[in-house]
């Protein structure tokens, strides 16, 4: 118990550098659970994708269209158990602010999508309203949408003001769910472009395959394209969660920019802290000396060292670690909801607890030779 | 009592500390810096030896070799008939806690520890159970007169009282040898005056073998034998009787 002892003591010697040295720790650890979980919110939406949906989209590029009439084919692949139809709808609320994701959605939509769970009247008088539309809680919550309200959204894709009419709310199965969007009905845009732009109706921006066994997906996905092979508009279906990735990709470099300025922190708190204890390892050589005359080995010195370290990053590590939760909401109100998904995760925190542990050994390292090597005649500068 | 000779031994039991043709150098640079040269010495158990000497005179090093805390270049060098400078490092750190004990100028506390803590340190390194190294610190505080400060941190005692805690520590383990390096260095006439009056008691009442350096005339009379160091060579060693203290 001795040892322990005489490490606590020694970390408290000087107050306000292990104090400072333990907010360092604590900015530290807490910045590099915030970025890190930036980046899993980022990729919360391939995270949450089902592997038992299957997307199909133009082969050239996600802004081309397919042809309506491609879902029928769809379905007669083998394995295919239902499609559904998506279209970007690419609108604003009032203001360009103001921007969410929209889709008009054909009426099986959701029945692919059983993480969104809506109360079964608010689904019929959806169904039974032309111009209805259903709101992720999410984005209810965000701007105050209830049930009734007409929400005016102007068209960027499709020209226009369009007033949809809330008919209900989707509801995330769990937290992992964003609800941020809006859905309406495809047939309404469907008619609507119709009549305004004939050429553009029966276009699908993507369809959602739904798949008997998701061991089967990559053969499926190839059989769909095969399909469409050499036609005007040839396909690429790949698993939703591969879409996803698609999206995340175009922001890669800003992903890894993230990362890269996360570990960056831990670095530079980590030189922070091993300077703070090569400053106190110097200022104890004489009593690192002493203790090696009375007899107490080099493995014992180094003990001191590492130990000490070891208690300031854990400490600094344990109340980055506790205030990251609180921080990531307090985050996430902030940014209004740029991220739907803002969970601390576990790997998260595992992280910030083994970067605090690799910053307490890695500070020590130096200090512990020096403090082991020391020879007692120069630490006692007793050279007569 | 200590003898020099040149070259060989004129004691006529066996010394405690025996040094023959002893040499140390230190490196600066790309000099060699000649300390000690040629030193043969006998100490003899129970003795009470001040090293005296001019600063550069070598009595420091002379001490820590004897204290193995440094090593000869060349020379014997046996403390209880052991040749220390043959030991490997970790046996020799095994050796200084069981048969050494340190009192330096500036007492070399540990800042962190109270008083009680400071004297049990060493006894940290053997198997005695906590009863009994209470047991034991509290008597050597007791005897030194600091039984009502155990509980003070370092920065609460005197000089006087922050000497008499590093007795206790060099006692506490009932080693051989006691060193001393100018342990009334740092202190006022008083507190010196009392350090080496407790000195001379360890040495008469219990019998310890006591080698302290000192440049100070009036700390060497507290000792039974003097020996004159200068640049590096033993002069000469004086037998005399210590003046008496309180």
């Amino acid at each position: 118990m001795y040892l322990p002892k005489l490490i606590a003591r020694n970390a408290m010697r000087h107050k306000l550098r292990t104090t400072l040295t333990v907010l360092g720790l604590v900015i530290a650890v807490l910045a590099y659970g915030l970025l890190q979980t930036v980046v899993d919110a980022w990729y919360a939406g391939a995270s949450a994708a089902s592997n038992a949906r299957l997307v199909t989209r133009n082969a050239i590029s996600l802004t081309f269209a397919l042809p309506l009439h491609y879902e029928y084919r769809i379905k007669g692949v083998d394995g295919v158990s239902q499609v559904a139809r998506s279209n970007w709808f690419g609108g604003v609320y009032r203001d360009p602010k103001n921007f969410f994701a929209q889709f008009a959605v054909s009426d099986n939509y959701l029945d692919l999508y059983p993480e969104f769970i809506v109360k079964p009247e608010e689904r019929a008088d959806y169904q039974r309203d032309r111009r209805g539309a259903l709101i992720g809680r999410q984005l209810a919550d965000s701007y105050g949408f209830k049930v009734g309200d007409v929400i005016p959204i102007k068209g960027t894709i499709y020209p226009g003001t369009w007033d949809f009419v809330v008919r209900g709310i989707m509801e995330g199965r769990d937290e992992s769910t964003i609800t941020r969007q809006m859905i309406f009905h495809w047939d309404y845009l469907n008619e609507t472009v119709r009549k305004k732009t004939a050429r553009q109706a029966d276009q699908v921006g993507v369809f959602v395959v739904g798949i008997d066994n998701p061991d089967n997906g990559a053969a499926i996905s190839r059989a769909v394209d095969n399909v469409f092979k050499n036609s005007l508009a040839e396909t690429l279906t790949e698993t939703e969660q591969a879409f996803q990735l698609g999206f995340v990709a175009m922001s890669n470099q800003i992903i890894a920019a993230i990362r890269v300025v996360s570990y960056v922190v831990i670095v530079i708190v980590m030189a922070v802290m091993a300077n703070a204890m090569a400053m106190s390892a110097r200022e104890r050589i004489t009593e690192y000396a002493t203790l090696k005359a009375l007899g107490f080995g080099s493995g014992f010195l180094s003990l001191l060292v590492f130990g000490e370290s070891m208690i300031i990053s854990m400490v600094g590590g344990a109340i980055g670690m506790l205030l990251t939760p609180p921080a990531a909401s307090f985050f996430k109100q902030a940014v209004g909801g740029v991220f739907p998904v803002f969970t601390v995760s576990q790997e998260t925190m595992a992280m910030q607890a083994a970067c605090a542990v690799v910053v307490g050994l890695a500070a020590a390292i130096v200090p512990a030779v020096q403090a082991a090597r020391v020879r007692i005649v120069e630490g006692l500068r007793a050279i007569g | 009592m200590a003898e020099a000779t040149s070259g060989t031994s004129v004691t006529t039991a066996a010394p405690l500390v025996s040094i023959r043709h002893l040499a140390k150098s230190y490196q600066r640079g790309a000099q060699t810096v000649p300390v000690l040269s040629d030193i043969s010495l006998d100490i003899a158990e129970g003795d009470f030896i001040a090293l005296m000497g001019p600063s550069g005179s070598g009595k420091s090093t002379l001490l820590n070799l004897i204290a193995g805390i440094d090593r000869p270049d060349s020379g014997e060098l046996l403390v209880g008939g052991v040749d220390i400078s043959e030991l490997p490092e970790a046996s020799l750190a095994d050796w200084r806690a069981a048969h050494v004990g340190f009192i330096f100028q500036f007492y070399n506390l540990m800042p962190v520890l109270t008083a009680y803590e400071n004297v049990e340190l060493p006894l940290m390194l053997t198997r005695l159970g906590r009863a009994e190294r209470r047991e034991r610190v509290e008597m050597v505080l007791r005897m030194v007169n600091l039984g009502d400060r155990m509980d003070h941190y370092p920065s609460e005692l005197s000089g006087g009282q922050q000497q008499r805690v590093a007795i206790a520590r060099a006692l506490i383990t009932d080693p051989t040898l006691i060193v001393a390096d100018e342990p009334t260095g740092d202190l006022d006439r008083t507190s010196a005056t009392e350090i080496l009056t407790m000195l001379q008691r360890l040495n008469a009442d219990v019998g310890k073998t006591i080698i302290m350096v000192t440049h100070d005339a009036h700390a060497a009379e507290a000792a039974k034998s003097l020996v004159h160091l200068e640049k590096g060579e033993l002069l000469q060693t004086e037998r005399r009787q210590p003046g008496p203290r309180a």
